[in-house]
């Protein structure tokens, strides 16, 4: 029989224990939404507005009706229920009413016998629009006399942070402005989902998300149906990284299947795709870091401006985060950091791995070695010096608890070795910049390094309770002990499955783990982003299986029989829901405890430049993070290194192409993402300092690397061209000097 | 229109809009899911096939312009030894994330270990230059690269 006790080699905590979805993966053979079907579906599509500001005059959906195939085609007046949905703030309409406030933003839906017949029901729909002169430019959006995206105003949210004496005065002082750009999430699953009506006159709608319960709160009052008789179910999902955590087509997928009474799918093509999701938000940040001569930072006076977009969706958290940490990781006596995101006609932003600190990270990294040469002084120096530690007070008064290991990293980050110098002559083509293209024959080459480090907060901040439940049951069959569970949380790619099925074997000593599908029928997991899966839902089903095995240990009557199961003639089963420390919104001068925990990270980057050409090679990526506990080493090193590439895609090539409110390069011809041509070698240390309350010590790890790499990626190419580039993506005309950004410019 | 051809060593048809591609006419038609519709440009690799022994991107072939030919997709290599040295290569290595391209890569892979059994690292980054992955940042799978090659060194066929 099997022994019912915490023991090594089964795959439990620590272990790299292969994934548990590995071999459908591999085999083709894993469903994910956009591979849904059933007998007699109809296929849904959506028509967007071409405009990023208009008026709808009238819309004539008639010749569209009566094509052959069309069984359903919905406006705006067929919501039965509440018009707007929104992740906190409902301010998006289910389908535009009386104006569009973006391109791209859905007008009327479609449900026919095929993809073809809905796409050409689409194109039949005459929308009479009154187009208008559309707001996109970010600091025109906070004049007084600029046009109102909303009724209420263009400021999403603006935060001040006061601390200490930001008049303080220094002995030495830098200033810089820095500029980036809006990133596309581009999991390579594209948004889909299947609508099924039930005989109850509620629908299941199964699809990709990153957050059940939130979609599930959204969904149902925009269909007019009690919560209960709409139920979502997990489908698989092909990546996310913030991308799903706003509803798409879900509401208009039901709204469909509820009309046809028919199965609706909805899956969306790679062009609509950049539509169908928020980006990550554009920045611009003016910085003022004032230091005594020995280094000692003494003030930062910070900047930041985000543009969110035609709707709220998470910009209050985004710009939260990103004012939060605009003094970055380090013991910063004094400061005024103030940010404000703002509506505009563009694309709505949201949330992207790194939420508002990759943005902060560009600028107060760039802002360090500013400082570190002013002080003719070593940067990683500067960075040791002033770098925060546990019991540092942070700009919104929050004394860093937990672990805070940033000297070790920095110092671990710095000793990795250095990649080879290589001659430029005689090299295989692709180990130049501009690689396979042959574009560089080696002439003008120069390599720099360059580093950073960085900061990100872990699960929900400032007041929010981001719980996690999980039900655990524990019985016996023929092949002894098995283990089942079930949560809510979402595997989006990130290796959650695996990492519950471990602690499962840890906690109970059961190799047998069964995962249930996650829906709406249990509580929910809170969402896969924030770095926070592994520590809330990992930590749910710890405490789950703590309280099974206390009663089994109970039944037993002590805990030393070598047999436990023996005790398992009838199944145990226990539901545990695991709770954060609680956290404090901040107060008006910015003041509070808004952050549960945090992950540093510190990256090294090594760059060659053409700098005739302005090509780049980046030669090799070191991160050195901050994980608590690994509780699967090969699984944190895949979310470092994915991390980092889309890091390196941020700093280098990445950027949706916006042209008046128009997205220009929505295709992956145009948005460039990295390929194994673009990514070097990254070599990873991971330092391992228990967080306090989270379950065996771990920390997210999810974020980090997409945070400091960009900085470091920018910062080695500085070394390399002695260019300041103050903007990523940093394109090739940045390389050369054909267009330069101010190094500094009144905030407004 | 009909299209009449070879699919994993089976005979198929299939009644399709004249413009649909071979993925499309592989996916919605044929019930054969595995391999992925990604970007629909031929530029992600995720619905990379074999036509007539040819790897091709299924989305930038036309269904009707396979007809009478032979198609291999991602589940007609579960049996096969070199594909399933890859398969089993990418799951030790870590090399599957959220698994959308893994299909797409599996295929490029065995294809390319099947025309160089001992790839260099730069003949492996440019061979799978046209398979994007957004999870992984490619160190894993050309760690699994390594791994499956290796091994279908030591015990040949």
């Amino acid at each position: 029989m099997t022994a019912i006790r915490p023991r090594a080699g089964i795959g439990g905590v620590g272990e790299s224990a292969p994934r548990v979805d590995g071999l459908p993966k591999v085999k083709g053979e894993f469903e994910y939404a956009s591979d849904l079907r059933r007998e007699g579906m109809l296929w849904g599509e959506t028509l967007r507005s071409p405009h990023p500001s208009a008026r709808i005059r009238s819309i004539d959906v008639s010749q569209a009706a009566v094509r052959p195939g069309v069984r359903a085609v919905l406006v705006a007046a067929d919501v039965p229920g509440r018009p707007r949905f929104g992740l906190d703030v409902k301010d998006q309409p289910v389908l535009a009413a009386e104006v569009v406030r973006y391109a791209g933003e859905p007008v009327a839906v479609v449900a026919a016998d095929s993809q073809e017949a809905a796409r050409q029901a689409i194109r039949a729909i005459a929308v009479d629009y009154e187009v208008l002169q559309p707001l996109t430019d970010m600091e025109a959006a906070l004049h007084p006399d600029a046009p109102r995206v909303h009724p209420g105003g263009n400021v999403v949210r603006d935060v001040r942070i006061l601390h200490g004496d930001p008049d303080a005065a220094a002995e030495v002082w830098v200033e810089g402005y820095y500029e980036t750009g809006m990133q596309d999430q581009a999991p390579l699953g594209p948004e889909a989902g299947l609508a099924v009506p039930a005989v109850d006159g509620g629908v299941d709608l199964h699809v990709a998300t990153q957050w059940l319960h939130a979609d599930h709160e959204q969904i149902a009052p925009c269909l007019g149906l009690p919560e209960e008789k709409v139920r979502l179910h997990l489908s698989g999902v092909g990546g996310a990284f913030g991308a799903r955590e706003d509803v798409s087509m879900q509401i208009h997928a039901c709204l469909l299947a509820l009309r046809t009474g028919r199965p609706v799918k909805m899956a969306y093509s790679r062009p609509e795709s950049f539509s169908g999701h928020v980006h990550r938000h554009p920045s611009r940040i003016w910085m003022r870091h004032g230091a005594r001569r020995d280094g000692t930072l003494v003030v930062v006076h910070a900047r930041l401006l985000i543009d969110g977009g035609a709707y709220t969706s998470t910009s209050p958290a985004v710009i939260g985060n990103a004012t939060t940490f605009a003094a970055g990781p380090y013991d910063v006596p004094n400061a005024s950091l103030h940010g404000t995101a703002v509506f505009t006609n563009n694309p709505p932003c949201g949330a992207m791995r790194g939420f508002g600190a990759v943005q902060a990270c560009f600028a107060y990294e760039a802002q360090m070695d500013r400082l570190a040469a002013a002080l003719y002084m070593d940067p990683l120096a500067l960075r040791l010096k002033n770098a925060m530690r546990p019991g540092t007070v942070m700009p919104t008064g929050q004394v860093v608890g937990g672990s805070a290991p940033v000297r070790k990293l920095i110092q671990g980050c710095a000793a990795m070795p250095l990649p080879p110098e290589e001659a430029a002559g005689g090299r295989d083509p692709i180990r130049l910049p501009g690689g396979a293209g042959n574009t560089s024959r080696g002439e003008g080459l120069a390599r720099g390094a360059g580093y950073a480090v960085g900061f990100k907060n872990l699960a929900y901040s400032e007041g929010f309770d981001d719980s996690s439940q999980a039900w655990v049951r524990l019985s016996r069959d023929g092949q002894g002990a098995m283990a089942e569970v079930k949560t809510a949380a979402v595997e989006v790619g990130q290796g959650l499955d695996t990492i519950v099925a471990q602690i499962v074997r840890s906690e109970l000593g059961v190799e047998r783990v069964v995962q249930l599908p996650p829906d709406t029928a249990i509580g929910s997991a809170g969402s896969s982003s924030a770095s926070r899966q592994t520590m809330m839902t990992g930590g749910a089903v710890q405490l789950a299986c703590q309280a099974v095995r206390a009663e089994l240990e109970a039944r037993a009557g002590h805990h030393e029989v070598p047999d436990l199961i023996e005790f398992l003639d009838s199944p145990i089963e226990a539901v545990r829901t695991f709770h954060h420390r609680p956290t404090r919104a901040l107060d008006g001068t910015g003041q509070g405890e808004p952050h549960v925990a945090f992950a540093f990270g510190a990256a090294r980057a090594v760059v060659e430049v053409d700098r005739d050409l302005g090509l780049v090679r980046v030669v090799q990526l070191a991160v050195a993070q901050d994980v608590g506990r690994a509780l699967n080493p090969q699984s944190v090193l895949g979310q470092i290194e994915g991390g980092s590439a889309q890091g390196l895609g941020f700093a280098l090539m990445e950027e949706i192409d916006l042209a008046g409110g128009l997205v220009r390069n929505a295709s992956f011809t145009d948005y460039l993402l990295p390929t194994t041509l673009d990514m070097p070698p990254v070599v990873s240390l991971l330092v391992e300092e228990p967080e306090p309350g989270m379950p065996f010590g771990a920390k997210g790890v999810g974020e980090p690397s997409t945070v400091v790499v960009p900085a470091a990626v920018v910062a080695a190419l500085r070394a390399a061209t002695g260019r300041a580039l103050s903007r990523a993506p940093v394109k090739p005309d940045d390389l050369v000097g054909l267009r330069t950004f101010p190094g500094y410019r009144p905030p407004p | 229109m009909i299209v009449r051809l070879q699919v994993n060593g089976a005979r198929r048809e299939a009644d399709v809009w004249p413009g649909t591609s071979l993925l499309t006419l592989l996916r919605d038609h044929l019930g054969l899911y595995g391999s992925k519709n990604a970007c629909e440009q031929g530029e992600c690799g995720s619905c990379s096939v074999w036509l007539d022994g040819e790897l091709v991107c299924s989305c930038l072939v036309l269904g009707a312009q396979a007809g009478g030919r032979e198609v291999l997709t991602v589940e007609g290599l579960n049996l096969e030894r070199q594909a399933g040295a890859v398969q089993a290569a990418f799951v030790e290595a870590g090399a599957v994330q959220c698994g959308f391209c893994t299909p797409g890569f599996v295929v490029a892979v065995t294809d390319l270990l099947s025309n160089d059994p001992a790839p260099s690292e730069a003949s492996i980054r440019e061979a799978l230059s046209g398979n994007l992955c957004r999870c992984t940042g490619y160190a894993k799978i050309l760690d699994a690269v390594n791994l499956a090659a290796g091994r279908l060194r030591d015990s040949p066929a």
